[in-house]
């Protein structure tokens, strides 16, 4: 076996700890001195269900969860609902070891935990093993952690089987435990692991895979893109955020909120999304630099708030966690579907500016930005993820945090500035003046003298007054508008869409959000076959960046939309934003609630190439382009 | 005093008038119609507390109500139908030295906002929310509203409601709000007095204003006589027992509807701490504004570099 990488899948129930167990893993890889990116797989249950996280780790960039996987911890459901039993769904005891066998890489790596799982309920185990050349070692993971301590310390007797059988070190699997635990517990959880090291160092291996060795520059962090916009708003300035739970917006969520209170800053958890985005709102207009946030249904919610914001020009960033919908949909599955409900919802012309991140650095980079442009334009911006890079977990510089902190409430006055702003001729002050640079014309804070104006859904004079005056109305709607043409200009800037690829490429690739990172991989896979592929991913959704889009089409022959929806929503955009460019555009969907994985994508492009005919294998679905 | 917001907290003799807009906004609320008594009461009392009108932010639904700030001169935030509380209690997190007022119809309050009012008095922001109660829609011609009576009959209900009306009293009671009263636009002088009470009450305030709507529903002299549970020798209740005030209130509440308009304070809990309270004494808040932190030069933002050992 030639893999260069370890793609370890720790597979069990929810609640049987494989978070914790993973990340202790994922960085005790990372410190080693490899690239780590993990990705989790599970059902919306508390407790058993079919659960697992996978962790790739190579030497050098990972950008995706990769092509399947090599290496299966399978724990068994200590929470299965039926485990003696066969039931409608199967035996779900043993789901950790039969679920998604199809996708372990020929002659990779089985250990399960005979403790919990027999091998006779798997059926064909044995024989599928041969035929795919799988190596499989059965270990009662239970006996060995129940004779140390407890049961549930069978997690750190599968880390360190696998350690024993890819030939990794202890070293800073024992750091990290010691990080984490002490006492007893710690002293039970070592010997539970170097006695699985050693009794699996003594069985005959029959495998050649070995973790990979690498090395690092500098001093890495493991974080999620939900830590990722969590920081990047802290470090804008942000202290308020107010929210209703709701997976997978909940993680940046929840750790806001254990953060905010000792900074001087405030949590809330509210009654609904329509309090929650109001009170983003009044909290902003009250002068303190806010957010909120919800995914797909509870952001329906917010519709209404969030058209306020516009109207009234308060600053405002909210977070969307796509999952697959409609309705309630799957609660814990990644879509990228809920595009056009962010970009359109709310009644009247919208005035919002939309993010969609890639991955953690641009999680943080887009997050600060967003809140840059929102205080400085007074527009809500929406930073729009999904399920999969909520929860994925990357190395980065740590040193890629050491930044300084941006609090600026951009167009707003100091009392000092307010005597010399506008007023009308009765004191009040001019908060949506006509004709101002950029269209933003600066706000005041309550409390401040001289500032006091009406802030109103209504359309407005430029003193707040409601007012349905014709020429007034025209001033109010374009100067609103132009905002949005100095914000593409600010945007330009800062070039937030990334180039992928060979630039001669007669076929283009071209995606956004967090399946970016796939692409990017698929086409240095294709360009190092000697297959000129390039791609642009897109970060800018809202307003959109019509130029660079329209100069990738025109350079390819094809291009490929790559999307996780069904009714072509990115591509549906590009349509209507660039114009006459559907000719040229083919679509690659999937909606089966996994992200694409790179050979997908290869495979597409070469079906393209092949000038159409063939049936992609997985289950995406490829439409050509009109004009072929 | 505050450095970044020098309205806040002056000492200084405030005249009514100030609340008067230089140029006022022709009202386009109907002859006769009892928000005039709000205005009137609020402009009152804020001036017999001293406030500046610059240290008020007044946050207002969507209907005729809602345009109390139109002609109320101070911050003010015309919100959408049914959000002024989560606007208006936010605002007050961010600067607790804020005077925060809410203010909306019986629909806007009961209706559509009633759940942010039911969990805003369950958490009792230390604000004041008047709902203006003239059980009918009026900005939307007269249709039935939550407190509009059983039987109501207008072009949504035209067999009549099958509904019985909200009771708001008991529902704010019920739902934790600290301090409960009732009063009426043709009462002017209690109006005030509640007014300032329900302002100086460190806690959630509703007051049911009941504001006669002469186009849709009733006019004036259909509120009157009034009766004020305090004053009157029929009535003797404690208004800081939850028993006896949710008593009064029942008979309050159902009285109306036999043509007996019964005002006054219903309830009145002094002990109860406010939320700002509740979350500063967790650590879960600052005791100095958070929007003041913005102002302050002088202040060492937190970074996210400052934590990030914990992904090593």
């Amino acid at each position: 076996m030639t893999d260069d990488e370890l793609i370890w899948r720790i597979a069990g129930g929810s609640g049987d700890g494989i978070d914790s167990t993973s990340q202790n893993f994922a960085k005790a890889l990372m410190r080693s001195g490899l690239d780590v990116f993990t990705h989790r797989h599970y059902p919306s249950r508390i407790r058993g269900g079919h659960t697992y996280v996978e962790i790739r780790a190579k030497d050098g960039n990972v950008t995706s969860r990769g092509d399947g996987y090599n290496f299966l911890l399978a724990l068994g459901d200590s929470f299965a609902r039926n485990p003696t039993e066969e039931a409608v769904y199967g035996d779900e005891e043993v789901k950790p070891l039969t679920e998604n066998l199809d996708d372990l890489r020929e002659g990779g790596i089985i250990v399960y935990d005979e403790g919990l799982l027999d091998e006779e309920d798997v059926g064909d185990l044995e024989e599928q093993a041969e035929e795919n050349g799988w190596h499989v070692y059965p270990l009662d993971l239970r006996a060995l952690a129940k004779e140390h301590g407890r049961e549930v310390m069978r997690n750190t007797a599968g880390v360190g089987a696998t350690a024993a059988l890819v030939d990794m070190d202890l070293d800073h699997i024992e750091d990290l435990m010691a990080d984490a635990m002490g006492g007893d517990i710690l002293e039970q959880n070592l010997e539970v692991l170097h006695d699985a090291y050693e009794q699996v160092s003594e069985m005959d291996h029959t495998h050649d895979l070995t973790v990979p060795t690498g090395s690092h520059d500098e001093e890495q962090v493991l974080v999620s893109g939900s830590h990722a916009i969590a920081y990047g708003a802290i470090d804008a300035g942000c202290r308020f955020i107010s929210g209703y739970p709701m997976t997978p917006w909940t993680d940046a969520y929840t750790i806001m909120t254990q953060l905010l209170p000792d900074m001087g800053g405030i949590s809330e958890q509210v009654e609904d999304e329509i309090a929650a985005a109001a009170m983003a709102v009044g909290a902003s207009h009250a002068g303190v630099k806010s957010m909120s946030g919800s995914s797909g249904g509870g952001f329906a919610l917010m519709s209404e708030p969030l058209g306020l914001a516009e109207m009234t020009e308060t600053p405002l960033v909210l977070l969307e966690a796509q999952r697959a919908g409609p309705s309630t949909g799957m609660p814990t599955k990644p879509e990228q579907a809920d595009l056009e409900h962010v970009l359109y919802t709310s009644q009247g012309d919208s005035h919002r500016v939309a993010f969609g991140p890639k991955d953690p650095k641009e999680c943080y980079e887009q997050t600060r930005t967003a809140f840059e442009i929102a205080y400085d334009y007074q527009i809500p911006v929406v930073v729009l993820y999904d399920q999969k890079l909520s929860g994925e977990y990357r190395n980065v510089d740590a040193s890629f945090f050491d930044r300084e902190p941006a609090p600026d409430l951009g167009k707003t006055l100091t009392e000092d500035q307010i005597p010399d702003a506008p007023h009308d001729a009765t004191g009040k002050y001019h908060r949506y003046q006509h004709d101002v640079e950029d269209g933003v014309s600066p706000r005041t804070i309550p409390g401040q003298k001289g500032g006091h104006y009406l802030a109103s859904g209504n359309e407005h004079w430029p003193n707040g007054h409601i007012s349905e005056d014709r020429d007034n109305r025209v001033a109010q709607v374009e100067r609103r508008l132009q905002k949005l043409e100095a914000i593409r200009d600010d945007l330009d800037e800062r070039e937030q869409q990334t180039h992928y690829g060979d630039e001669d490429a007669d076929i283009g690739l071209l995606v956004w959000g967090s399946q970016e990172g796939t692409v990017e991989e698929a086409v240095a896979r294709m360009n190092d076959d000697e297959n000129s592929v390039k791609a642009l991913g897109v970060s800018d959704m809202m307003p959109f960046p019509v130029d660079a889009v329209r100069e990738f089409v025109e350079s390819v022959d094809e291009a490929i939309v790559v999307e996780m929806s069904s009714t072509k929503q990115f591509r549906g955009l590009m349509q209507k934003e660039v114009g006459d460019i559907g000719d040229k555009l083919s679509s690659l969907l999937k909606y089966n609630g996994d992200p694409f994985e790179p050979h997908e994508i290869v495979e597409a492009v070469e079906i393209a190439q092949d000038g159409g005919g063939a049936e992609p294998t997985a289950q995406t679905t490829l439409e050509p382009a009109a004009g072929d | 005093m505050s450095k970044a917001f020098s309205a806040i907290g002056e000492d200084r003799e405030v005249d009514r008038d100030e609340f008067t807009p230089g140029v006022e906004p022709q009202p386009t609320w109907c002859p006769g119609c009892g928000d005039f008594g709000v205005l009137k009461a609020l402009k009152g009392a804020m001036a017999e507390l001293g406030k500046d009108p610059e240290e008020i932010l007044l946050a207002t639904g969507i209907g005729c109500s809602g345009k109390l700030n139109s002609y109320f001169d101070s911050y003010g935030f015309h919100t959408i139908h049914g959000r002024s509380l989560p606007v208006a209690r936010a605002a007050k997190l961010a600067n607790h030295d804020l005077e925060v007022v809410a203010a909306g119809g019986d629909g806007d309050g009961y209706g559509i906002g009633g759940n942010h009012f039911m969990h805003t008095a369950r958490e009792n922001h230390d604000m004041t929310y008047i709902v203006f109660n003239n059980e009918v829609f009026g900005l939307t011609k007269g249709q039935t509203s939550p407190t509009s009576p059983k039987g109501h009959k207008s072009k949504t209900q035209p067999h009549g409601s099958a509904k019985d009306p909200i009771r708001p009293l008991s529902l704010s009671l019920t739902s934790g709000a600290s301090y409960v009263a009732r009063t009426a636009a043709v009462n002017p002088n209690q109006a005030q007095e509640i007014l300032v009470e329900a302002i100086e009450h460190d806690g959630f305030s509703h007051v049911d204003f009941l504001t006669q709507c002469p186009t849709w529903n009733k006019d004036a002299k259909q509120y009157v006589p009034y009766v004020d549970v305090q004053e009157s020798d029929d009535y003797d209740f404690d208004v800081t027992d939850r028993r006896q005030a949710q008593e009064m209130m029942t008979e309050t509440e159902e009285s109306l509807y036999e043509g007996t308009v019964l005002t006054g304070r219903y309830y009145k809990d002094e002990d109860r701490p406010s939320y700002q309270q509740e979350k500063q004494s967790r650590g879960d808040m600052p005791e100095e504004p958070v929007a003041e932190q913005y102002f302050d030069e002088d202040k060492e933002w937190e970074r996210s570099f400052d934590f990030v050992d914990r992904h090593k």
